[in-house]
């Protein structure tokens, strides 16, 4: 909205312009480098995956023109099909999760108790972990013979669990990973909108008697949405791209169980060296991002109108 | 465990027996100009691993015999495989040698016309050693080293026969023979099995594409052939589909839960920690297993031959080279260097650390090199499986694709799916990828 209301009086004078002398506008050296740069790493690697995409090119071979046949071969292409499964289950499981705890974290973080500070420190430390390098520590946990994660489970008289070395809970383990490391960014963004809510509204509900779910229902959760959009928009980003938990962990096996399409893409790419399909995948991949984004920024403004139309 | 006087005792014959010759006044032989190339610098790219560090660390010696500079990195196996392919498409490599897994690249790098002829080098005495003859490598070797003109493109490195792995604590335990064929493999799993004590009778790769190369034992055992005469692949055929139900029938009920999911290392570690019984992988994991800090096992590990299955009895076999980047502008002192990778010197080094196995039948039959090596129960199973050895993979380009599709649907038997639907189903993937590179 704010982006709108700055263009409006450029436009203004730009209408003015034929008035005036013609001449270069005096700002365009300064806008010239970022130009290059955006030119340089973002159109015309696009440009250039997009012509790729439409040719037969595969590393040590000649590349010929084939038009669309590289996007024909995607839908007929059942590790394609079963890697935008894969990659549809494995975020949303990666948002929701992290969400839903973070925000329970964080409404217990938000109390007052003794040693807060020190706990919310330790609640943060995985965020800070290298990715590969806690995915091996957990590929090692997850051991079913070895790990200490069935260990764990033996004392409590569960039975040994396989994993991540079994199709149909692979994908599960690993989100189970990606919710450890990132519950606490979810907690950190909600903590934020947590300090910003007035307390007002929070006495009034004590008066009339609301419980404290009721208190959370209807109290804290509308006010801090808009702060779950943000973290819910950051995990989806980071989801749908996730590569390197699960490459380092069960680089897309058993078999294909849990190949997403980045794990797909860079098989085809870099251990195929098929280019020209590989890109095919890279641009359908990035318009499965957009779509998914432009859901996320239509429910946002849905959002945005309802509290519009509620007066706040 | 490197035994170091007596390769430099061999290097010092090998020298002067060649000055012997010279003396004689047989047809005159010229003495290779190790000097010729003093003060070149050559840069290496390895894959991490054994033979790499074999090379690091003795490689001063290099420099001392021929004045040459050499710089030398390691890079982990996938990735230097990916930047030798993309420096290589670029034209302009920043390496001048190579190190390649033949199993994987040896198509790839031929119909890039990546490296450089070693023919003539091989055949001019002034650069080459009189005990480097083409015929010294073993018939594995020359096949993946020689192009189909009959160019030697690399010189073969090291090898990788798979072998049996076994631990004779456990056998004697329950009474059972070393098998010999498949099917009794298979029984003595069962046998071996005691699935409330945690111990399992077999255990090997079940992670998609690592597979392969145990898979293919049986496969070969079984009578499979990869290709027919025209090129086709042939893996959906009664050789494979019986191969498959073996790999089925020995991972689901005699090895650890969660099998489908092991590599190496988790074989390995099973293994080690005494859990299973029988282990088939490549050779080179003797040292693991041998070394106390890291192994329960030690000196209870027998080492023996992949057993005979109904149509014979091999060996799948794989291996490394050492190649000279086409584009290299130095290339004779790229040619002395690989020379002296493959060297006696160097691969009884290679051999007695257990690191990898020389492709050269004078290092691996030479007594006083063989005296070096600690573990000779191993050294045995090396030897023999050099004699039932064959290739493990199809020699194609796209390898990885072969490993992958074809290595999915193996896996994917393991949680119960049929193994000739699946097998069909990957060839019918496998076989447009296939014919697509061998087109363009």
């Amino acid at each position: 909205m704010s982006a709108l209301t700055q263009t409006t009086p450029g436009a203004a004078q730009s209408d003015a312009a034929p008035e005036k002398e013609l001449r270069p506008p005096s700002y365009w050296p300064f806008v010239v480098p970022a130009l290059v740069v955006v030119l340089a790493i973002i159109i015309f690697p696009w440009v250039f995956t997009i012509w790729m995409s439409l040719n037969e090119w595969k590393v040590g071979s000649s590349t010929t023109f084939v038009g669309f046949s590289n996007y024909l071969r995607l839908t007929s292409d059942p590790r394609f099909i079963e890697a935008i499964g894969h990659t549809l289950v494995y975020t949303a499981l990666s948002v929701l999760l992290p969400l839903a705890l973070g925000t329970f974290a964080a409404v217990v973080f938000h109390q007052k108790f003794p040693g807060r500070g020190f706990l919310r420190g330790v609640f943060i430390m995985p965020m800070m972990a290298t990715p590969v390098a806690i995915a091996l520590v957990w590929t090692m946990m997850f051991h079913p013979q070895l790990g200490v994660l069935n260990y764990l489970l033996s004392l409590v008289g569960i039975p040994a669990q396989l994993w991540v070395f079994h199709p149909a809970t692979v994908i599960p383990s690993l989100v189970l990973v990606e919710t450890w490391q990132w519950t606490p960014l979810v907690m950190l963004i909600v903590l934020g909108g947590l300090a910003a809510i007035p307390t007002e509204p929070y006495e009034s509900a004590q008066i009339d008697g609301a419980s404290l779910w009721q208190v959370f229902r209807f109290i804290t959760l509308p006010l801090i949405m808009p702060f779950l959009f943000i973290a819910g928009m950051i995990r989806m980003i980071d989801a749908v791209k996730s590569f390197d938990i699960i490459f380092a962990i069960t680089q897309g096996g058993p078999g294909s169980a849990s190949e997403t399409i980045n794990i797909y893409l860079y098989s085809v790419a870099f251990s195929y060296y098929d280019l020209g399909y590989g890109s095919a995948i890279a641009v359908v991949f990035f318009l499965l991002i957009v779509l998914l984004a432009a859901v996320m920024l239509y429910a946002r403004q849905r959002m945005l109108w309802t509290e519009i139309a509620n007066g706040t | 465990m490197v035994n170091h006087k007596i390769s430099r005792r061999t290097l010092l014959t090998g020298t002067a027996a060649a000055g012997a010759l010279s003396l004689t006044g047989l047809p005159a032989r010229a003495e290779v100009n190790w000097k010729k190339y003093a003060g070149t610098k050559l840069e290496v790219i390895l894959a991490k691993g054994p033979r790499g560090d074999n090379l690091q660390k003795h490689v001063k010696e290099f420099t001392e015999l021929t004045g040459i500079q050499v710089e030398s990195e390691q890079i982990p196996e996938q990735q230097q495989r990916q930047k030798v392919v993309i420096e290589l498409t670029s034209g302009r490599p920043s390496f001048d040698v190579v190190h390649l897994s033949y199993h994987v690249q040896k198509r790839q790098f031929e119909k890039g016309g990546w490296l450089a002829d070693m023919t003539p080098f091989l055949k001019d005495p002034t650069l080459t050693a009189p005990d480097l003859v083409e015929s010294d490598f073993s018939a594995a070797g020359l096949q993946y080293a020689k192009n189909d003109k009959g160019q030697m493109l690399s010189l073969p490195w090291s090898v990788d026969y798979f072998i049996l792995y076994y631990n004779k604590e456990l056998f004697e335990k329950k009474g059972v023979a070393v098998p010999k064929t498949l099917d009794e493999m298979a029984a003595a799993a069962e046998k071996l099995t005691d699935a409330k004590e945690g111990i399992y009778g077999f255990v090997g790769r079940g992670l998609r594409n690592a597979n392969m190369a145990m898979w293919s034992n049986f496969f070969l055992n079984y009578g499979g052939e990869f290709l027919d005469a025209k090129g086709n692949i042939l893996t959906d055929g009664p050789e494979a589909i019986a191969a498959t139900k073996l790999y089925q029938t020995l991972l689901t009920k005699s090895a650890p839960p969660g099998v489908a999911g092991f590599n190496w290392m988790e074989s390995m570690a099973s293994f080690t920690q005494g859990r299973s019984a029988m282990w088939i992988d490549g050779v080179g994991w003797a040292p693991p297993l041998e070394d106390p800090a890291a192994s329960r096992v030690v000196g209870k590990v027998g080492y023996t031959v992949v057993p005979a299955g109904p149509k014979g009895q091999y060996s799948s076999t794989y291996g490394d080279g050492i190649g000279i980047a086409a584009a290299s502008k130095n290339k004779e002192a790229a040619y002395l260097l690989c020379q002296w990778v493959v060297s006696k010197t160097q691969g009884a080094r290679l051999l007695q650390a257990g690191g990898g196995v020389p492709f050269r039948n004078s290092i691996l039959g030479d007594p006083e090199i063989q005296r070096g090596v600690k573990t000779k129960e191993w050294l045995q199973s090396v030897i023999d499986s050099g004699k039932i050895s064959k290739l493990g993979l199809p020699v194609v380009i796209p390898v990885a694709e072969f490993r992958d599709i074809v290595g999915a649907a193996v896996t994917a038997t393991l949680s119960g799916a049929d193994p000739a639907a699946e097998l069909k189903k990957a060839n019918d993937q496998y076989r447009p990828i296939l014919e697509r590179s061998e087109k363009t």
